[in-house]
């Protein structure tokens, strides 16, 4: 059952220097339990597809067009004041830096509790035992003091743990998780990505989940989104996609992903950089980068349907027997 | 705790010898107090005479002797020209000025702290830009001159509030206050009002930027993720970080605020500390100069101290067990 869906979004900011597309004409579902890897580089427009999903695009930004169902209700057409009561109760946010998302000044029961009683009149206590059982189901030890503690005296993980507790708080039926582990070793990495999938599972919950890194999608998504631009270049079963890239971008991204077999040979890299979003040229974006380019990639891709479960926006996809320099 | 107080102690001890050090020496170098006290007409010996009584003629270093020993004993000297115990004459006056400051800095704090946040939450809205042009002239423009035209406009043409005085005063707690009754209350909003105008703009600047960088901050977006209503956001998660700021400005100003209100007391003839000090400066009465000077430096350590232990309130990672010696 698709929990959430978002269809041709298109969200733009209006700054002083030229429109910035920032998210231009995106569009994918996510079915409930099932984890989405949304996978681009730096300023792709990983981060604002997640907020604008969660309606906390912040002016000059504002979405442009598109529609984005939760269970069938288009959420830009929401007041702000009904988003609000969305927010953090069905829809929830996890951020990436979690030395930054938890307010230093509060303890954390404070933070977990005005979560709860922001969408539900429960008593205190009541909030309070629901704050300290999202805290054991997110694999803290001893919730009673950690609750009583300031964020300064947890660390980074734990941070994190308790930033996943608060957004699954309220029992929400999609998490956009942006980045959660980018900024944790690799052992906590791993731990999160357990917990959280497996509570994905468990509850049923739908999960976004935003990265640069594609071997956390590898053993963490069901379904793969690979955004360049602005633009969902590429997308498919996670398996399926990462083992036959079709488009020369995510082929690039695969192959520049440190392995041992590649031991003593220079690692691959996309040559050039990510383009200026507001100085897009229009055609592809990706074709000042990529070994492909011709003429036809000066004009515009449309989205293709290469095989099953498959989308594709290029013109000269990879051949099967392809080797990548 | 007790370490930290100690400690406190013993530092406001030197800088009270010090201060009182500078200021006999100043004092001294001024000129001779006998010369402005005594009759002009009196002979040499009758000049003698007087400068004994008061012992003015033993070296300087000897007279601060005398001083610092009867100092010891709470009895910080006889004022020249009125014949009454120093300390006596100024805590006289002192609940004046203070109820004065007190009145300034509620008047500051309940009208800058508000007009900050709005200020710092919309800052391109046109009442946040007549709120912040408001400010730039209660900075620049010179108390005695505002004071000057209020008493213009509130007195003379209007004719609402008395120009000068305290008015009736009722005793608490065995000291006379002026707020306590409508006359006394008349009398002191003006006074009050011009003496706060400075701080208040402070406090809204101080406010306006404090909220403007908090407003950016992670930890808001992931708030307002959670779905918690803007009142708590700004109230709650905005306010409680950037308290730590503006309770120390608080804490210096009040200081501040007693020790100059000196020019608000002139105009308005307030009978407070600050007119006590100009007129003993004008007869070079020393004894009150420095009894002046030396409470005013103990009125600023017990400030500093009472910040610091808010401080540790506010700011959970201010923990004042962890200053050690």
């Amino acid at each position: 059952m698709t929990v959430l869906s978002v269809e041709n979004l298109k969200t733009h900011f209006f700054t002083k220097a030229g429109v910035v597309k920032a998210v231009d004409d995106v569009s994918f579902s996510v079915d409930a339990g099932k984890v989405l890897g949304l996978v681009g580089e730096s300023g792709s427009g990983k981060t604002v597809t997640g907020f604008s999903i969660m309606g906390l695009v912040d002016p000059p930004g504002r979405i442009v067009s598109g529609r984005v169902l939760l269970e069938g209700h288009n959420l830009p057409d929401h007041s702000d004041d009904a988003m609000r009561k969305l927010r953090g109760d069905r829809i929830a946010m996890i951020f990436q830096d979690p030395m930054m998302t938890l307010n230093p000044v509060l303890r954390i029961d404070t933070q977990m509790m005005e979560t709860v009683l922001a969408h539900r009149a429960v008593s205190r206590d009541s909030a309070r035992e629901l704050a300290r059982n999202a805290l054991g189901r997110v694999g803290i030890p001893s919730p009673d003091e950690r609750l009583k503690a300031y964020p300064h005296q947890l660390s980074g993980g734990m941070r994190q743990r308790v930033a996943s507790a608060i957004a699954l708080l309220n029992n929400p039926r999609v998490i956009i998780a942006d980045e959660p582990t980018t900024a944790l070793d690799v052992t906590i990495q791993a731990q999160i990505i357990y917990e959280v999938q497996k509570l994905a599972r468990e509850t049923g919950t739908a999960m976004v989940w935003i990265t640069h890194d594609l071997s956390v999608i590898a053993g963490l998504a069901d379904d793969v989104c690979v955004m360049y631009a602005g633009r969902i270049v590429e997308s498919g079963p996670t398996a399926d996609l990462l083992d036959h890239p079709l488009h020369p971008y995510t082929a690039g991204l695969i192959a520049s992903i440190p392995s041992r077999n590649q031991r003593g040979k220079p690692l691959h890299q996309i040559p050039g950089m990510t383009p200026s979003l507001l100085r897009l040229k229009p055609g592809c974006a990706f074709r000042d980068r990529c070994p492909h380019a011709d003429a036809v990639c000066e004009q515009a891709p449309e989205i293709t349907c290469p095989a099953p479960a498959r989308t594709l926006r290029c013109f000269h996809p990879m051949t099967a027997l392809e080797e990548i320099t | 705790m007790v370490v930290f107080i100690t400690r406190r102690v013993l530092q406001s001890v030197i800088a009270l010898l010090v201060m009182s050090a500078l200021i006999f020496i100043g004092v001294f170098a001024i000129g001779n107090p006998i010369d402005i006290l005594i009759n002009p007409q009196a002979d040499q010996a009758e000049i003698a005479r007087a400068t004994a009584a008061l012992g003015l003629d033993q070296p300087m270093w000897v007279q601060y002797w005398e001083f610092l020993r009867h100092a010891v004993t709470g009895d910080l000297g006889r004022s020249f020209s009125q014949n009454m115990p120093a300390v006596q004459l100024i805590f006289e006056r002192m609940p004046a000025t203070v109820e004065l400051a007190l009145c300034a800095m509620l008047f500051a704090i309940v009208l800058g702290v508000p007009l900050g946040l709005v200020a710092g939450i919309k800052p391109d809205a046109w009442y946040s830009k007549t709120i912040m042009a408001g400010s730039i002239f209660g900075f620049s423009l010179p108390t005695f001159w505002v004071g000057l035209m209020m008493i213009m406009v509130f007195s003379v043409y209007l004719g609402w509030l008395p120009s000068t005085g305290r008015g009736h005063t009722t005793q608490l707690f065995g000291i006379p206050v002026s707020f306590l009754n409508w006359d006394g209350i008349t009398h002191l909003m003006m006074p009050a009002l011009n003496l706060a105008l400075f701080k208040l703009s402070l406090l809204i600047r101080l406010t306006r930027s404090g909220t403007r960088e908090a407003m950016l901050q992670d930890y808001v977006k992931f708030a307002r993720a959670k779905g918690l209503p803007m009142r708590r956001i700004v109230g709650v998660h905005v306010l409680k970080n950037i308290m730590i700021p503006i309770v120390t400005v608080i804490g210096l100003e009040f200081g501040s605020l007693i020790a100059f209100a000196i020019v608000t007391e002139t105009i308005f003839a307030w009978p407070g500390m600050g007119k006590l000090l100009i007129d003993s400066i004008n007869v070079l009465d020393r004894p009150v100069i420095v009894a002046y000077v030396l409470i005013i430096v103990c009125l600023f350590v017990i400030i500093n101290l009472v910040v610091d232990l808010l401080y540790s309130m506010l700011d959970p990672r201010v923990r004042l067990a962890e200053a050690r010696a």
